[in-house]
């Protein structure tokens, strides 16, 4: 079946977010047209105001770059404006005469700037404040000017305010009622913001109604109602938005303020949606990202054919971002004769919090100084909470760290993208996340107007401990590229790489062929990342893994059969003495490991002794799980206590062939004497009176570590399950030949026992490594069945000396 | 009696596989056959100057290889061991006809 052409108007915030939602349901299902006036990538609107600040460039504020359109195969046309929607026929028609077809079609055309119609408005220097283009034009006029005037006192007029003061201006702000952001903040909060932006150098003209603009050709000022006048080099017109409505309209779709939609954002007309800033939904359009995104959920699910509740509407917080000041608003702000309030106002640190109360319930909030309440409240008033639940938590929390212990699990801590603390908290653990970077990637927290970057700081400090340092940077994997393992990790997983080749290429490694280093490490990562799609890269393999079996100083090879829990049998005694003869292997060993080795085998032979032995490999050459050697237990010794033996092979059975960072070596001893040295393994499970304690993170090599307790169990059932539980933990989080001793002593072994103390992360834990398991097979087997294999790596050339 | 080079066949060239050595022996010279993923096919003595690791058996990177043993890189083109190590391997000249590629060696019959 061809897939249904979808078009989106608009290549902006709201419109691409649904988009992102679409292919996360279905990425199949579409095929995606994309138009956009601007000649942009989809950008981050909101930081604008940032980099009008200088805090960020305009580079940085990508959200979605060229390559996230070509990977999801979006077509896409920037700088090209769609001028008319032909409902009849399906079509869209461009300012380039383009023609484009569509089964559905999305509006997201966002708002325009509202310009007063003032006389003078259309003079030079009469400046909106929406885009790219925007913000350029403003810059250019600070290099030229020195006076600035902004017709505006709320949200964006404040922040594009002191965006001028950075850029050396000097700032005047006009604002039309008495105090500033009027729409957001009582008379108490606006008064403590206006002294705190006199303070950073602001000038404000309150109770000014502008009249009209002066000047010949250029602006050189402003007019008021009151006969009064000022002087300016520009003016930046920030009064508000209006929907971008237009196309809409002279396409005869039905328009009122917005484009009239319904609750899963359908127009009046069929297959047309709309979606962000220019929809109008319950009689009410929107200025923020946060509904605008719950809106993009929706209408992705609607348009893919899944059932959901619809939206119902939201209620908007809000937060002024200018450094130094912290304002927060949200739900209702005026107080009636109903309301009750919760007030704190402290003159001196120049804080206030206002929380508005309404049969008991809270309905709104107004926070100065101290905002860091602010997503919890908007939480409160969006559930209609009692004032009872919002006293409990704030007894609860005093520093931010506090606050983050003592938040739900459901409470939002990015307000932007509506995502929760649970969310966060799961993504760092299952991901192994260390850094807010990281956090943004998996989860888009902090991915729009920043303000709880610190929240999801506190969050992943809260949640790893001491593995957090916001300051530090990690060590790129290799000089081949200046990436982290972790960043590495996350673009395999988030752009779905899938070969060794495919990450050097799509990360940009300075050495395009890789070094000696970092292959066999992307190779692990790829097959830890998707077991079951991965395919080996056998050239990124040292020699060991590649040929299964262990190269000696002669360049003769090893071979070490499994023998799970070093148990073994007088057949299979004879079979490998057998074998030895009939190939003359010259030496027979008892490894440390409990195994046979057979040593200073050429390698043309290795096939036929796996052959004729037919048994399973040992993995003794790999950086996988080893052996589990076990001690006689209790049904030998006179000390045992458990099965040591049966619970060796259990766990070897279980996780033999398991690729894992570094190799894994495992001991179960049936008392505390400890026979099988358990103490300095990966995992080592010591049996005792009605249970088990095992220990993990031992090493008897060349850094010496004694293994710390994880935990004590009463079932044998439940040392497989920590057992697969810690590995698979180990397996995704460390680096690449980092052993579980070094893995363990640097994320703290406090840390991975509160992971491994859920019952949910190690069912997930398991549910990952049962996929992991379900496709290792037996490498000498697969050699055999392979002839093609056989002739590459194991066949040498011989020519005599007559051969011509 | 001075030593005549003489041309012998190694192998098909779509029998090698790409980026890894093939081991071949010619009477008891042992060498280290690579093709790259660049197309070029080039032969060096399997012997590292270090301790003497198989070269054939190492891992491949543009035109270096990384000696298995103890993972020195060496320049496979000219046989040259990379900084911070010193040495280098002997080369024998590669030609390839068709599908066969040929190695020269001096003429072991004489030897
Ligand atoms: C065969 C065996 C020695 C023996 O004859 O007993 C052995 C042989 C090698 N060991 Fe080992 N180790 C053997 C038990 C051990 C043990 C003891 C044990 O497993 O209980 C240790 C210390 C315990 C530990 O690892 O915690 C041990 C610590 C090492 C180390 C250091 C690891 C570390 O983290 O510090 C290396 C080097 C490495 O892995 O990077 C190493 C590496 C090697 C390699 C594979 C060297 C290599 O990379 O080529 C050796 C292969 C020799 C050959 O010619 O085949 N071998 N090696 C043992 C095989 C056990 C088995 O049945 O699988
Ligand atoms: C300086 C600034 C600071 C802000 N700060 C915050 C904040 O802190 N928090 C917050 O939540 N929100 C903030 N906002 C608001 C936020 O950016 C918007 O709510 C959001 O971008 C709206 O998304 P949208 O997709 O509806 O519209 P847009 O992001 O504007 O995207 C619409 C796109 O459609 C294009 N378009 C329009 N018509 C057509 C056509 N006919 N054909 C093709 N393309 C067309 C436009 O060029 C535009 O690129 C801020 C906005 C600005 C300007
Ligand atoms: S450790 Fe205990 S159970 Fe194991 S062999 Fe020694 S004495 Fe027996
Ligand atoms: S033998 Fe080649 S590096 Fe040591």
């Amino acid at each position: 079946m061809p897939k249904q052409k979808l078009v989106l108007i608009g290549n902006g915030m709201a419109g691409i977010r649904c988009l992102e939602e679409i292919l996360k349901i279905d990425p199949d299902r579409f095929d995606v047209t994309v138009f956009g006036s601007e000649p942009y990538p989809n950008y981050n609107r909101i930081q604008l105001s940032k980099v009008l600040q200088g805090d960020t460039s305009i580079e940085d504020i990508t959200l979605n770059s060229w390559s996230w359109y070509e990977e999801n195969h979006i077509r896409l046309y920037p700088g090209e404006t769609v001028l008319k929607i032909d409902k009849e026929k399906h079509l869209v028609k461009t300012d380039k005469e383009r023609v484009a077809p569509y089964d559905k079609l999305i509006i997201a055309t966002g708002s325009n700037p509202l310009v007063l119609p003032l006389p003078g408005v259309k003079k030079k220097g009469v400046i909106t404040f929406r885009n790219i283009s925007d913000c350029q034009k403003i810059i250019d006029y600070s290099k030229k000017t020195k006076r600035a005037v902004v017709i505006g006192g709320g949200l964006l007029g404040l922040e594009s305010a002191r965006g001028l003061l950075n850029l050396g201006l000097d700032v005047k702000v006009v604002h039309i009622s008495a105090h500033l952001m009027n729409r957001q903040l009582d008379a108490t909060a606006a008064h403590l913001l206006q002294l705190q932006l006199e303070k950073q150098g602001m000038a404000f003209l309150l109770n000014k109604r502008t009249v009209a603009i002066t000047g010949d050709e250029y602006a050189d000022g402003l007019k008021f109602d009151d006969g009064e006048e000022v002087k300016a080099d520009f003016v930046v017109m920030a009064v508000g938005i209006r929907a971008n409505k237009k196309l809409a309209e002279q396409s005869g779709i039905p328009t009122h303020r917005g484009i009239i939609v319904n609750d899963y954002m359908e127009t009046d007309v069929p297959d047309i949606y709309a979606v962000g800033e220019c929809a109008e939904h319950r009689e009410k359009t929107y200025g923020l990202v946060a509904p605008l995104y719950q809106q993009g959920k929706v209408l992705a699910k609607h348009i893919c054919g899944e059932q959901s509740e619809g939206y119902t509407g939201s209620i908007v917080s809000a937060k002024l971002k200018v450094s130094g000041v912290d304002v927060f608003s949200a739900g209702q702000i005026t107080e009636k004769e109903t309301t009750k309030t919760i007030k704190a106002y402290d003159g001196w640190s120049m804080t206030y919090r206002n929380i508005l109360v309404e049969d008991g319930k809270i309905r709104g909030a107004i926070l100065f100084g101290d905002t860091h309440e602010g997503n919890h409240l908007s939480g409160l008033i969006g559930k209609q909470a009692s004032v009872e639940e919002y006293m409990r938590a704030e007894q609860a929390a005093e520093s931010e760290t506090d606050l983050v212990a003592a938040m739900p699990d459901d409470e939002i801590v990015c307000g932007c993208n509506g995502v929760t603390k649970e969310t966060i908290v799961q993504a760092i653990k299952e991901k192994g996340l260390t850094t807010v970077a990281q956090v943004r990637a998996c989860t888009n927290a902090s991915r729009s107007c920043g303000t709880c970057r610190s929240l999801v700081a506190e969050l992943l400090k809260h949640t790893i401990g001491d593995k957090f340092d916001s300051s530090k940077r990690e060590e790129p994997i290799c000089s081949c590229t200046t990436l982290t393992r972790d960043e590495v990790v996350s673009a395999i997983r988030d752009q779905g790489l899938t070969s060794v080749r495919e990450v050097m290429n799509a990360l940009d490694w300075k050495n395009k062929n890789g070094c000696s280093k970092c292959r066999p490490a992307l190779n692990y990562y790829l097959n830890m990342v998707n077991p079951i799609r991965f395919q080996d890269d056998r050239e990124s393999r040292f020699v060991n893994e590649r040929m299964h079996a262990n190269i000696q100083i002669n360049g003769t090879y090893s071979v070490v059969p499994r023998m799970y829990g070093g148990v073994t049998s007088s057949d299979e005694l004879r079979k490998i003495a057998d074998v030895a003869d009939k190939y003359h292997v010259p030496m027979i060993k008892l490894t440390g490991g409990q195994r046979i080795d057979l040593l200073g085998v050429d390698k043309e032979t290795l096939p036929e002794i796996w052959k004729d032995l037919d048994m399973r490999s040992g993995f003794a050459y790999a950086k996988s799980v080893r052996t589990v050697k076990t001690c006689v237990g209790k049904e030998f010794c006179r000390f045992g206590t458990q099965d040591a033996i049966g619970m060796g092979i259990q766990l070897e059975k279980k996780f033999e062939g398991l690729y894992t960072p570094h190799k894994v070596k495992m001991g179960v001893s049936a008392c505390p004497r400890s026979c099988v040295e358990t103490r300095v393994k990966d995992i080592g499970v010591i049996g005792v009176q009605g249970g088990w304690e095992i220990y993990v993170g031992g090493n008897g090599g060349t850094k010496l570590r004694k293994a710390d307790l994880l935990c004590k169990v009463k079932e044998s059932g439940e040392v497989l399950e920590y057992a697969g539980a810690f590995l698979q933990y180990y397996r995704e989080n460390a680096k690449y030949l980092e052993r579980t001793s070094a893995w363990v002593e640097r994320v703290g072994i406090k840390h991975v026992r509160e992971v491994l103390a859920k019952k949910e992360n190690r069912d997930q834990f398991n549910q990952r490594m049962d996929e992991a398991l379900s496709v290792i097979k037996d490498p000498w087997h697969e050699v055999l069945h392979d002839k093609k294999t056989q002739e590459e790596l194991y066949r040498k050339v011989k020519v005599g000396a007559d051969t011509k | 009696m001075g030593k005549t080079k003489t041309s012998i066949f190694a192998a098909k060239l779509s029998e090698l596989p790409e980026n890894l050595g093939k081991t071949v022996m010619i009477g008891e010279v042992n060498i280290a056959l690579f093709r790259l993923s660049n197309g070029k096919v080039y032969a060096l003595r399997n012997r590292c100057p270090h301790r003497g690791g198989v070269l054939a058996e190492g891992m491949i990177s543009g035109e270096y290889v990384f000696c298995p043993m103890h993972n020195w890189k060496i320049s496979i083109p000219d046989g040259v061991v990379q900084a911070p190590d010193e040495g280098c391997v002997e080369t024998f000249p590669v030609e390839i006809k068709n599908d066969n590629v040929y190695i020269t060696v001096d003429d072991i019959t004489n030897e």
